[in-house]
């Protein structure tokens, strides 16, 4: 498993190393493994890591945060632990405290609304929203006539349709109507939806980074102990270069993943650059994600294809995740547009820019 | 367990962001005053001579190596920003990038001191050209089937054989070459070959031109007839040149000439669609340019890792491995999004001529250096898959 860089994303990788396998959560049908797992989080103060602690939270910094959000790619876990650090952190944007208990953020597509009433209640229809129905708690962005504003809403006060992702996690539709909100305050100047959407974007492809790492190391192994026409199927020179290409998906997701979570963690603003590193890390660890998870079932043939075998848990969560905060489809078109705008003497020097 | 791979987000150090200013100051001078035309990547590099020089003279070549051999002793992260905005502007670099990049970090490592004290300086003026003599007839990925014969005689070695696909050997001055000066053995099959220095302008030496699709006579055949080196050419051990020449080839993969060869059509697509481009054009393009930053970010990110002395292999080769299938694709994908462009634009056959260049030109970018299949294989290695 990777090297981690601090000890708030060790802690995690040890939790989910005891609580969080990939094969006792794939043979526990009734899925006795997830309060063990959110409890330990919690102990831990990693769900409410991008929380403040006079709000509530343990304070770690949004570097330590991206590198929990790795590991937990890498394990896959089906838990509300990116969407409960994401909500922490919205609220956090307008200094709003955060509740105990797993939370969610809405909305987590760009074309979604929430809006403001002039009686201060909020509504909306949003599609998509990761474990709504696992949440107690919903951070919201909301427009209003005066512009953006942060909320935290119960979501008891919400109407939740269940309905399940790719890899069979909760991805609900939420319906608000005329909800009051349990806080409410403006956001910053210059927040808005985008960087809600990119923030989660980067999110997304940390995991998704850290699944195809997984995959890479589940498709080696099972290369070398899986024996066809007498030998180690390792020992074929195609297999070989499937895998090399794999490793190629995997280094590029990562260093996409890696980097934009850094700019976004040491950037003084969301300029260009900064949404240039976000929208490309969720362009290009999207498309990783396709061609990564073909080849990690192509290695494993017909027994990655079960239900019994841990393959699907990284591979389907993978691809899943691309359709959060913004599909690859919807960031190119925004990032062309960008790039169009700027003008084409201006693309270099933007690429080019750190 | 797999070992991980590592790509470290390394950002350029304020030094650089200085150095890439002088650098596109320096060129917008050289491409004002005609020295080169940026949208013009199909032209022969002989004549650029002068502009060889004065890359030298304003310090930009041997830019790592040690003052005393005329070096600068800059880091390579800095070499890095040079690299791409030479690669970028379409700059005649011919000249001097072999010897920049591969030749001279080879003799730093292996040439006797008299052979350093005479090449490099002049290296770093940008006075020599340098040329690989890897490839052979019957000897390509397959580098220790070389059979080109290196047989001792009185003070140094005659070389008989024929090197092949030699870039730029028609306008080298020196080249690196491996020869054999013992057969191989039975426990090492990659035994018996050495590396010399080869003075081009040496008796016995033929360099016969190749054209290639492209129209461009790039490489060459190189025959040697009883050529004579004398012993002090010899770089480092005798018989021993695969250890020496597979590790150069991880400082030759993942720099920014391994994804930016054929980026100009890229930059002639956003002129040519204009600031309000339709989805598609912007969903392409953004497709690209989203491939593109991420490529950039795992090559300077090797490079962040060599200059703190670290070796990474297989991130290297995974660098040179999906960069150069990406240079490879981006012009048919340019001209995939070129179909829908306005025919009247501006720069409608600019762009045109830059891709029928640019297709002719990709399918070399995935073979040369090292091919596809070879960097597979290497990257297999290190999963420990071999």
């Amino acid at each position: 498993m990777a090297e981690t860089d601090n000890i708030v994303a060790e802690t995690a990788e040890k939790i989910f190393a005891n609580l969080a396998d990939a094969q006792t959560i794939n043979s526990d049908k009734n899925g006795k493994w997830k309060a063990p797992l959110w409890k330990a989080l919690t102990e831990a103060g990693l769900p409410l890591a991008w929380v403040a602690e006079e709000c509530g939270g343990s304070g770690a910094s949004l570097a330590e945060g991206f590198s929990v959000l790795s590991a937990a790619g890498r394990f896959a876990v089906a838990v509300p632990l990116a969407e409960t650090m994401l909500a922490g952190w919205l609220l956090g944007q307008a200094k709003i405290a955060s509740p105990d208990g797993p939370m969610t953020v809405a909305p987590a597509n760009p074309k979604d609304r929430i809006a403001l009433n002039a009686d201060g209640s909020l509504s909306g229809r949003l599609r998509g929203i990761p474990f709504a129905k696992d949440a107690k708690h919903i951070a919201v962005l909301a427009q209003g006539a005066n512009g953006l504003s942060i909320a935290l809403v119960d979501a008891a006060t919400c109407r939740i349709e269940a309905a399940l992702n790719l890899a069979g996690d909760a991805s609900d539709t939420v319906t608000l109507n005329q909800v009051q909100p349990v806080a409410i305050e403006p956001a910053p100047k210059p927040f808005n939806q985008a960087q809600l959407m990119l923030m989660g974007g980067v999110a997304r492809s940390l995991q998704i980074a850290g699944s195809l790492e997984s995959m890479l190391e589940v498709s080696v192994r099972y290369s070398n102990e899986r024996v066809a026409f007498e030998k180690k199927i390792s020992k074929f020179q195609a297999v070989q270069h499937n895998l090399a290409r794999l490793a190629g998906e995997s280094a590029a997701a990562l260093a996409a993943a890696t980097s934009a979570a850094d700019a976004i963690a040491n950037c003084k603003s969301f300029d260009d650059e900064v949404f240039l590193e976000a929208a490309s890390a969720k362009i290009r660890c999207s498309e990783a994600a396709e061609k990564g998870s073909a080849i990690a079932h192509q290695v494993h043939g017909a027994i990655g294809f079960t239900i019994e075998h841990i393959l699907h848990r990284y591979t389907l969560r993978a691809l899943a995740w691309r359709d959060d905060f913004g599909s690859e489809s919807y960031w190119a078109v925004e990032l062309g547009k960008l790039v169009a705008a700027r003008g084409a003497d201006e693309l270099w020097p933007l690429v080019a820019s750190r | 367990m797999t070992a991980a791979l590592r790509f470290d987000p390394i950002r350029l150090p304020p030094e650089c962001e200085k150095l890439r200013k002088e650098v596109r100051a320096f060129l917008a001078e050289e491409i004002g005053a005609g020295t080169f035309d940026p949208h013009k990547p199909n032209r022969e590099d002989a004549d650029a001579r002068e502009f060889s020089r004065r890359v030298g003279q304003r310090g930009w070549l041997g830019m790592t190596w040690p003052k005393k051999y005329g070096g600068h002793e800059r880091s390579f992260l800095e070499r890095y920003v040079v690299t791409e905005e030479m690669r970028v502007a379409n700059a005649p670099t011919r000249r001097f990038f072999v010897a920049d990049r591969q030749s001279g970090p080879v003799l730093l490592k292996y040439a006797p001191e008299h052979i350093k004290m005479d090449i490099l300086p002049r290296i770093c003026r940008g006075e020599v050209c340098f040329a690989i003599g890897m490839s052979e007839p019957n000897s390509g990925s397959d580098l220790f089937a070389a059979k080109t014969k290196a047989t001792k005689t009185e003070g140094g070695w005659l070389i008989n054989g024929t090197k092949i696909w030699t870039s730029s050997a028609h306008i080298a001055d020196y080249m690196i070459a491996i020869f054999r000066t013992s057969p191989s053995t039975k426990e090492n099959r990659r035994h018996g070959l050495t590396q010399f220095l080869v003075d081009m302008k040496t008796p016995g030496i033929k360099v016969n031109p190749i054209g290639q699709i492209t129209g461009q006579f790039e490489f060459n055949e190189v025959v040697f007839t009883d050529a004579f080196m004398p012993d002090d050419h010899v770089l480092g051990e005798i018989d021993g040149a695969w250890k020496q020449a597979t590790s150069e080839l991880a400082y030759e993969r993942s720099g920014p000439e391994r994804f930016l060869e054929t980026y100009y059509v890229l930059t002639e697509l956003v002129r040519a669609v204009g600031p309000k481009p339709d989805t598609r054009s912007a969903e392409g393009i953004g497709r690209l340019v989203a491939q593109l930053h991420t490529m950039r970010r795992m090559s300077v990110s090797v490079a962040g890792m060599l200059q703190a002395g670290k070796e990474p292999v297989v991130e290297a080769s995974i660098v040179k491995d999906i960069g150069t299938v990406w240079e490879q694709q981006l012009p048919h994908r340019v001209r995939d999004l070129a179909a829908f462009v306005d025919p009247d634009a501006s720069n409608h056959e600019t762009l045109e001529k830059q891709l029928s260049f640019a297709i002719k030109t990709a399918p070399k970018l995935t073979i040369q250096g090292g091919t596809t299949e070879v960097l597979r294989g290497i990257i297999a290695r290190g999963l420990g898959l071999r």
